[in-house]
């Protein structure tokens, strides 16, 4: 059956699975990949990881394809007179939240509002109401609230997918469900294609508290090289060409020094040879993503990363380009068709021709 | 009633735009109301006859329309200007879904992430621009045009004792005003109003007074609920009015001072309520009515709704129950003597 991307992207996105709660996204794709790799690990932090076996000869290279699983989320900090205030687990943008639906995850699931003050009482409308000024409302009696939440319950946005304009979609956790949906594209696609390589389909978890699951994940598997997936910023209103990069251009290669510059120059080879869009993203430093923790795993893994812009990023309405999310998924394929049983020699640092003349 | 207010609420009227919610009053008026005449500016005029025993011209009103926004322009990367219809608090909308047009289209309200930009200061409304995916100024023009409104996209949802949805104000007392003409009759003629345009000025009630000429008005409406917990720097720590405590009576508005022998009656017909507290700020179409022809005795009859004017307001069930029951008792007993000095 073909995949439906839309369907697929709306499913993994609804899923609330914050930093360290990522058990409802991973057992979903526990579903989604049973029949596209060939068996399944979980390191000690909940990464999920997928093995689809190559047809090399053992001991086979094995290439590290890393998609965090994890969305920016809240806890339950205090609850009082039957509101509800929150501190974030990481990332989450207060200013975005006043009349937001939420959803708290309390003794049952209940559906919950941000309010303030109304403007005219607050302490000042000019100024986005603080975390410490906006309380969840959940429209129940105050000793019902108390039962049902407890400090540290998890709470998620609460936002549907909706249909944009041309081939876009919104909705919440496009950072980083758009990646695993490009990633599930991509197994999808090599069931179909010969490949030498393992591969290895990490579903990370904890990527937006600091990347620990893509560092214990290839500790783990211990990858000859590694693609991390993530999303970066696409142009928008407030957001120029200088910050962000185009949606339905293409998804970004990262240039930098946490990257391979060889494994970066055959990646580019290989997307210019099936003629799709890329963007060059420049990264002089840390990439803030799963790339920095897998590129200093062991004894070190050539990596790259491949982001997908969206709009809005880290509020409920993130905006994504669904021919980006396909674009991954074929350039991923391709890539992993294209390895031969030597491709560490080619990109090794004494190939030089100079070098080596 | 909960049937009602849900459709009445999902129905879309930003001011000025309100033929939506016109025919879905119309349709649950009709077999009840007599002499329904539309005016000029668009209000939904009638009279559900009495029983005859009390000679008096009782006006009732709602307002149809609501809060919103409308199209004033396209940017060239296909994105939308607007400006507010109505009074909105503007740091409501980043990241905000909204509907644009009459055909609806989906859109969201642009914010930039936070890894870029971390001012807390609110951005004005002019420098926000709506998304809804178009890539050029053509396409969104397209989907859009100059004037459009747009509306909160929201869902109507039941959430045990309260209800959660948008245009409460003023749904919640086309739904309740519904309900009474579709009741037992009154001893008197009751002459409803459903007024357009009030969330831009009171325009509608205005015209549609001058047209019913009532002895007395009153005014269905929602008002704030400002219940939340406070802190201590918060400079205003009033309580304007309290959710569950019943249809809120306003003495005193920045549009007008209720007349005390109609707050009297209305607080002794022995239903739940209570009073919103008297302050210099809001104001309903009693506004105009009080003041309109030779002068109109008013009073306004509230529902306590939190987070009015945003796409998720908060009312109880028995609040908005107690509103048309109120109105009814309120009504059952009224005679001229009410108003006698």
């Amino acid at each position: 059956m073909p995949l439906d991307l839309k369907t697929l992207v709306k499913n993994l996105s609804e899923i609330a699975a914050p930093s360290g709660h990522e058990g409802p996204v991973r057992e979903l794709l526990r579903q989604e990949w049973a029949t596209l790799v060939d068996e399944f690990q979980t390191d000690g932090l909940g990464s999920l990881i997928g093995i689809k076996r190559g047809m090399g000869e053992e001991p086979r290279r094995r290439i590290m394809l890393c998609a965090h699983m994890d969305e920016i989320g809240m806890v339950v900090a205090e609850v009082r007179e039957g509101f509800i205030r929150t501190v974030d687990i990481y990332g989450t943008d207060y200013r975005a939240l006043l009349s937001e639906r939420v959803l708290v995850h309390g003794r049952r699931t209940l559906q919950g509002v941000f309010g303030a003050a109304p403007p005219h009482m607050a302490r000042s409308r000019k100024k986005y109401p603080t975390a410490e000024e906006l309380w969840i409302d959940v429209g129940l009696p105050a000793d019902e609230v108390a039962d049902l939440v407890r400090i540290g319950d998890l709470v998620t946005f609460d936002s549907t997918v909706i249909q944009l304009k041309g081939e876009k979609l919104a909705g919440k956790s496009f950072d980083n469900r758009v990646s695993l949906a490009a990633l599930t594209l991509c197994l999808e696609e090599l069931k179909h294609r010969e490949h030498v390589w393992d591969v290895i389909a990490v579903a990370s978890a904890q990527e937006e508290v600091g990347a620990h699951g893509a560092l214990t994940a290839a500790y783990l598997i211990q990858p000859d090289i590694a693609i991390a997936l993530d999303t970066t910023f696409g142009t928008q209103t407030g957001v120029g060409d200088d910050e962000g990069f185009a949606l339905g251009g293409g998804p970004t290669l990262g240039l930098g020094p946490n990257f391979h510059p060889r494994l970066y120059k055959a990646a580019r080879e290989i997307a210019s040879s099936l003629e799709m869009k890329f963007q060059t993203e420049v990264l002089p430093g840390d990439s803030g993503t799963d790339a920095w923790s897998i590129q200093v795993s062991r004894d070190g893994v050539p990596s790259l990363l491949l982001s997908i812009p969206i709009r809005n990023m880290h509020t409920p309405v993130e905006i994504v380009d669904l021919r980006d999310i396909t674009r991954v998924g074929r350039f991923l394929a391709a890539f992993i068709a294209g390895l031969s049983p030597d491709f560490l020699a080619e990109i090794a640092w004494n190939t030089r021709k100079d070098n080596s003349a | 009633m909960i049937a009602l207010l849900r459709e009445l609420s999902q129905a879309i009227g930003v001011s000025g735009d309100e033929d939506e919610v016109r025919d879905l009053i119309l349709s649950h008026i009709q077999d009840y109301v007599e002499d329904i005449h539309i005016d000029p500016m668009g209000n939904v005029l009638g009279v559900r006859r009495g029983t005859g025993a009390v000679d008096l011209r009782v006006m009732a009103a709602a307002h149809m329309d609501e809060v919103g926004l409308m199209v004033t322009g396209f940017d060239s990367d296909g994105t939308i200007r607007f400006k507010a219809v109505g009074g909105l608090d503007a740091r409501i909308l980043p990241g905000m879904r909204v509907l644009v047009g009459r055909d609806k289209t989906p859109g969201v309200v642009s914010w930039v992430p936070i890894h870029l930009n971390r001012s807390d200061d609110a951005v004005d409304i002019d420098r926000l621009r709506i998304d809804i995916g178009a890539s050029s100024r053509d396409s969104a023009q397209n989907a859009a045009d100059l004037g459009d409104r747009i509306a909160f996209d929201s869902s109507f949802v039941e959430l045990g004792p309260t209800v959660r949805g948008k245009a409460f104000d003023d749904r919640a007392g086309c739904a309740s005003l519904i309900a009474l003409v579709q009741g037992e009759r009154f001893p008197f003629d009751l002459y409803v109003a459903f007024t357009v345009q009030e969330e831009v000025g009171l325009r509608g009630a205005q015209v549609a007074a001058q047209r019913l000429q009532p002895d007395i008005a009153f005014v269905l409406e929602t008002t704030a609920c400002h219940d939340l917990p406070q802190n201590p720097d918060e400079p205003d720590q009033t309580t304007i009015t309290r959710m569950g405590g019943g249809p809120a009576i306003t003495v005193m508005d920045r549009s007008m001072i209720s007349d005390p022998r109609l707050v009297r009656h209305m607080v002794q017909v022995g239903i739940p309520c209570q009073f919103r507290s008297p302050q210099h700020a809001g104001g309903t179409d009693a506004g105009a009515i009080h003041r309109s022809n030779a002068g109109v005795p008013s009073v306004v009859v509230a529902n306590p709704c939190r987070y009015l004017h945003g796409p998720h307001s908060i009312m109880s069930i028995s609040d908005f129950e107690y509103q048309s029951q109120l109105l009814r008792a309120a009504w059952m007993a009224l005679t001229p003597s009410v108003l006698e000095r």
